[in-house]
């Protein structure tokens, strides 16, 4: 073997080892999401952590795969269901827990709650609990980098629901018609609270919508956190061109209701266990040859022992 | 930022020429999206902007009423202190011009009911001109009311006069008979009255509020308890108004002080009519404001 | 019975999807609850086998009564948490269990409202644990006597202590017996009538509907020929008196005339340290954590335990001079609580210094609930020993009070701040308190106050031991 192809394989190699410790990293940031929000299940059965709780399982794909295609300097804006997105953009694990539990050490300092996490030294301008409403906000934070042409974008996460709402059809026509650097991402979960998306949209591809103002738009499957990981980072680049907003449909499922006190008598049964085959954390674990996948995989843990710290990870061993 | 304060030079001619001077980044004509251009205030002074908003008038600015309370109002208090809105928003408010039911509100007292921003209403050419600026430095939001009718009031305020004072009530012409309340486009009909209370030797001291929200209690408590007597006068709905604020407050601490009941002048509960007879008789004027403060002084 | 819903307060157990033996996981779904809102799956947050099932289908319970018991997959039958409740909650009352009879609270509370006395039961569950069915076989308790009766006739209300006139109907001032029918007047006419004395009958109203203004009284006032004299002067009690006082304004008159006989009769003598709180509020914070929220400590239960102990140490700053000094057997510890609306009482903790913390801590919140809601016992405010007032959340840093008589001693605690302090040739913010002794000085001397201020700063440093 020559010393070309010698550092040829080498190279490929390291690209190799490279790739299998960035979906290590997606995977163990997935599971993490998924332990924290089963921890919120049994706080809220028990009554510490009160008021309204939406869980985004089944939807980690989005959290992980958007957030991560981002730079610590874009500006985030999302939804009431942003435990993930928060954890995610590395806001740490206590702080929002303790915010859960209404404590002054929560990272909105007890004020805010499950749906109001904030943390603008990440600039993660919070958990808007009013669908739609932070939409303009974001597009607020956008003419800001727009106008110091600082290189930076501002990302608004918003569901299916939001997308009927005047808001988000005013902000869209304002951040094209202004050429702003606002990357929309619709976590398209199909429901609106219990409304389905066919009962609430007369045409349900919204990313065709979207494109009717003048951005670039497109569908995205949610529940593989390289495809939504790779999208995000494309529509981010065309964004920083300069060519205003990007919009980006993630088409997912949130495996439970929509918060702690919904019945879920809406949906069919087996429609959930249908989408459970396709859980982004199964998928992923499959593609990188880990171990059997079980149902609920990785195997359950002790939630107790994963409170105790912050950075405890199910990391795969495979 | 706002619809038409650009290229039109305002709705009202507020911000003739500003394009000119500033600019089309500083400047900005903005779509017929209240919602959207409120909001993006609101993100651009999250993002250390200093921005202005102009809503064109105050019944427009219903369409925004989410970004203003759940945005603008509550994000600091949410965030448990981290996010500060500096924005100021300005809108004009009132009747008095024949517009009819939907251009002729005065909800500045609904907005006075919101904690986490602060209400102006400025009534004086000078007032207009020096609250602005420190309303601009102030690190959270404040919403100024402008009465339409006093668009074309003229006046010489120093061109660089101190910024005015944001926290204090004024008392416009003081007196010993009866406080006279009120503040924005009822001043002038509330001064004019009380010309006319002293050519009848009642001596009545008129106090305006100038900032709603958050209100000077020391000025108007104060002015009661050398008055004994109030009234107050409004162009807002008289149910859960304003007005209905300031009488509370008389009645909580100044009970003892008070030598007869707290009257009100408002605008009849009516949405406001087009016709000038109707519109006339539908808001607080001169003749009501002195039947109240005759009724007070008995 | 799991929390479904920020205003859940109970639901109704429909139906059980396990039975007694049967194996769970965590993550299993073992019953199904009607909540207002609608049936809802139950998920088991344990692992482990199905022991008992506590709640039958169709009962309704609150939330945090335990559904079920499961013994933990390779553990002691006792050592199973209550399905719904995570955390392992059934170990955390072992003295409980081991003190009385073994019954959950569903079972405690049939017993209760059966008139059951769960320690005459023979219990038939795992590990002679009560069972509802025991309950329901054991003998009622006699009719006529228990609460099958129906609610106990409430006890009326303690008279206050402070002497306040009862206020009822037939009291009120006479003005309504006067013209026929009550005076109309402003409420600044009747102030100024109320401070000159004038009966407001005597008074014509200028106003609308006859109703006397400011200026009707101050004309009736000026009258050189006026009837009354212009101040209702001492001299002459039979002018017409003024409405008898408010309950605020007797409770203003029973403090000032006992304040004013303690700063007539007792020479006081005053000394105030600064008390280093590092290790009281560190050792509170350790505490704290473990415990729920409602039985934290707060930093004021800490402080006013130490000043019982201290009291105890120093007796003479502890008891009541009649006459000579008479010691206290115990600490009565009397607690300064300002009411709303004004005023002030000191009803006193008794025996403060041999109550754990907890206790006294229970106490105070109690003592101070019901002396705001007037409901004090009359043994909680005839005898305290000592007092302890606290304007710390007014701000305040320190505080010389007036002492209570006959009581010899009031202790004042200020607000705990942080301040640079030194210690061992270092500089550092700790949060301190400034602690102040007013004591009388025909009991003791400025000696014996140093002691007891130097214990009670000795105390604060060893929260441990108190």
């Amino acid at each position: 073997m020559t010393a070309r192809k010698r550092a040829h394989a080498r190279r490929s190699a390291d690209r190799a080892g490279g790739r299998a410790a960035h979906r290590q990293e997606l995977l163990r940031d997935m599971v993490r999401i998924r332990r924290f929000e089963e921890l919120c299940v049994e706080l809220y059965s028990a009554g510490e952590i009160r008021g309204f709780v939406h869980l985004c399982i089944g939807e980690e794909a989005v959290s992980v795969g958007v957030l991560r295609a981002l730079t610590q300097d874009d500006a985030v804006v999302t939804t009431y269901r942003e435990h993930g997105h928060a954890l995610a953009r590395g806001i740490p694990a206590e702080t929002v827990l303790a915010e859960m539990l209404g404590r002054i050490t929560g990272c909105s300092r007890g004020r805010g709650g499950s749906m109001h996490l904030f943390d603008t030294g990440r600039r993660f301008y919070g958990g808007h609990g009013i669908v739609a409403g932070g939409l303009p906000v974001a597009a607020g934070l956008a003419l800001a980098d727009n106008l110091r042409d600082d290189g930076h974008l501002a990302c608004c996460l918003f569901g299916d629901g939001a997308f009927a709402e005047g808001e988000f059809h005013e902000t869209a026509n304002l951040a094209a018609l202004w050429e702003l650097p606002l990357l929309l991402v619709c976590e398209n979960n199909l429901y609106a609270m219990g409304t389905p998306l066919a009962r609430e949209h007369a045409q349900i591809d919204l990313a065709a919508r979207a494109a009717s103002y003048g951005m670039v738009a497109w569908a995205v499957d949610g529940m593989d956190v390289l495809a939504v990981e790779r999208a995000t980072r494309r529509a981010a680049e065309i964004v920083r061109e300069g060519h205003g907003p990007c919009f980006l449909e993630l088409r997912t499922y949130r495996f439970r209701a929509h918060s702690m006190y919904d019945p879920d008598l809406y949906r069919d049964k087996a429609e959930v266990e249908r989408w459970r085959h396709r859980d982004p954390i199964t998928t992923l674990a499959r593609r990188m040859h880990a171990r059997p996948c079980a149902r609920r995989w990785p195997p359950t843990t002790g939630s107790s022992s994963w409170a105790r710290t912050s950075d405890a990870t199910a990391a795969p061993s495979g | 930022m706002g619809e038409d304060v650009g290229r039109y030079g305002g709705a009202f001619g507020v911000s003739l020429g500003l394009l000119d001077e500033f600019g089309p980044d500083r400047v900005r004509d903005t779509p017929l999206s209240e919602s959207a251009f409120v909001g993006a205030g609101i993100g651009a002074a999250i993002a250390g902007m200093r921005p202005i908003v102009e809503i064109m008038t105050v019944n427009f600015s219903l369409l925004a009423l989410d970004q203003i309370l759940n945005n603008a109002a509550t994000l600091l208090h949410m965030s448990g202190g981290q996010v500060a809105v500096p924005l100021v928003i300005r809108m004009t408010t009132g009747a008095g011009r024949q517009l009819a039911a939907q251009h002729s509100h005065s909800l500045e007292g609904w907005y006075a009911h919101i904690p986490g921003i602060r209400v102006l209403a400025p009534a004086t050419v000078a007032d207009a001109r020096h609250m602005l600026a420190p309303a601009l430095a102030d690190p959270d939001p404040v919403v100024i009311f402008e009465h339409g009718s006093l668009y074309n009031a003229s006046g010489s305020p120093e061109p660089d006069g101190a910024p005015a004072d944001l926290d204090s009530a004024a008392v416009r012409r003081s007196g010993t008979a009866v406080s006279l309340i009120t503040y924005g486009g009822s001043l002038g009909k509330v001064l004019e009255a009380a010309e006319r209370l002293a050519a009848d030797g009642i001596d009545a001291e008129v106090v305006d509020l100038r900032t709603l929200r958050p209100l000077d209690d020391d000025t108007v408590i104060g002015s009661v308890r050398r008055t004994h007597r109030a009234v107050v006068a409004d162009e807002g709905w008289r149910t859960g108004g304003i007005s209905a604020e300031i009488a509370a407050r008389i009645a909580e601490q100044a009970f003892y002080d008070l030598d007869a009941p707290v009257e009100r002048v408002c605008a009849a509960e009516v949405p406001v009519p087009y016709a000038h007879q109707l519109e006339e008789a539908a808001l607080p004027q001169v003749a009501g404001i002195l039947a109240a403060v005759r009724r007070a002084v008995g | 019975m799991p929390s479904l819903g920020a205003d859940m307060t109970e639901g109704t157990l429909l139906e059980w999807l396990v039975r007694p033996g049967d194996r769970v996981d965590r993550g299993d779904i073992v019953a199904v609850v009607d909540t207002a809102k609608a049936a809802i799956e139950v998920e088991c947050f344990e692992t482990g086998t199905v022991e008992e099932l506590l709640v039958q289908p169709g009962t309704v319970v609150p939330v945090g009564a335990p559904l079920a018991v499961i013994a933990a997959a390779a553990a002691e039958p006792e050592a199973g948490a209550p399905a719904g409740t995570p955390h392992a909650r059934a170990g955390a009352h072992p003295a409980e269990h081991q003190a009385g009879p073994i019954a959950t609270p569903l079972v405690r509370r049939l017993a209760e409202a059966g008139g059951v006395d769960l320690a005459a039961v023979h219990g038939t569950g795992p590990g002679g644990r009560i069972t509802k069915a025991d309950v329901q076989a054991a003998p009622h308790a006699p009719a006529g006597d228990g609460p099958s009766e129906g609610p106990a006739v409430p006890s009326p209300p303690q008279a206050e202590s402070h002497g306040h006139p009862p206020t009822g109907p037939g009291t009120h001032p006479a003005e309504a017996d006067g013209a026929g029918g009550r005076v109309r007047a402003s409420p600044m006419a009747r102030r100024i009538a109320a401070e000159a004395g004038l009966d407001l009958a005597r008074v014509h109203g200028s106003g609308a509907n006859g109703t006397v203004r400011a200026a009707d009284v101050r004309a009736v006032l000026r009258a050189p020929a006026a009837p009354v004299p212009s101040t209702a002067s001492a001299q002459e009690p039979a002018a017409p008196a003024p409405s008898p006082p408010t309950r605020a304004e007797a409770m203003r008159q029973a403090v000032g005339a006992l304040m004013d006989r303690s700063k007539r009769e007792i020479p006081h003598y005053y000394l105030s340290t600064t008390v280093d709180l590092a290790e009281a509020t560190r050792w509170l914070r350790d505490r704290n954590r473990q415990l729920p929220v409602a039985e934290r400590l707060v930093p004021a239960a800490l402080m006013l335990k130490a000043a019982a102990v201290a009291a105890r140490e120093v007796p003479q700053l502890n008891g009541w001079w009649t006459d000579g000094f008479t010691p206290a057997p115990a600490v009565h510890l009397g607690v300064a609580v300002a009411l709303r609306g004004g005023g002030l009482i000191a009803p006193a903790i008794r025996d403060a210094a041999d109550l754990p913390l907890p206790e006294l801590m229970a106490r105070l919140r109690d003592l101070v609930a019901r002396a705001r809601s007037g409901r004090l016992r009359s043994a909680e405010t005839s005898d305290p020993s000592i007092t302890v007032t606290s304007l710390g959340d007014q701000g305040v840093e320190a505080v010389f009070g007036v002492i209570y008589p006959p009581q010899v001693a009031l202790v004042g605690l200020g607000k705990v701040v942080e301040r640079p302090w030194a210690a061992n040739g270092m500089l550092g913010v700790r949060p301190v308190v400034t602690a102040t002794l007013s004591a009388d000085h025909r009991a003791s001397d400025g000696a014996t106050g140093a002691r007891f201020l130097s214990a009670l700063d000795r105390l604060l440093q060893q929260p441990e031991e108190l």
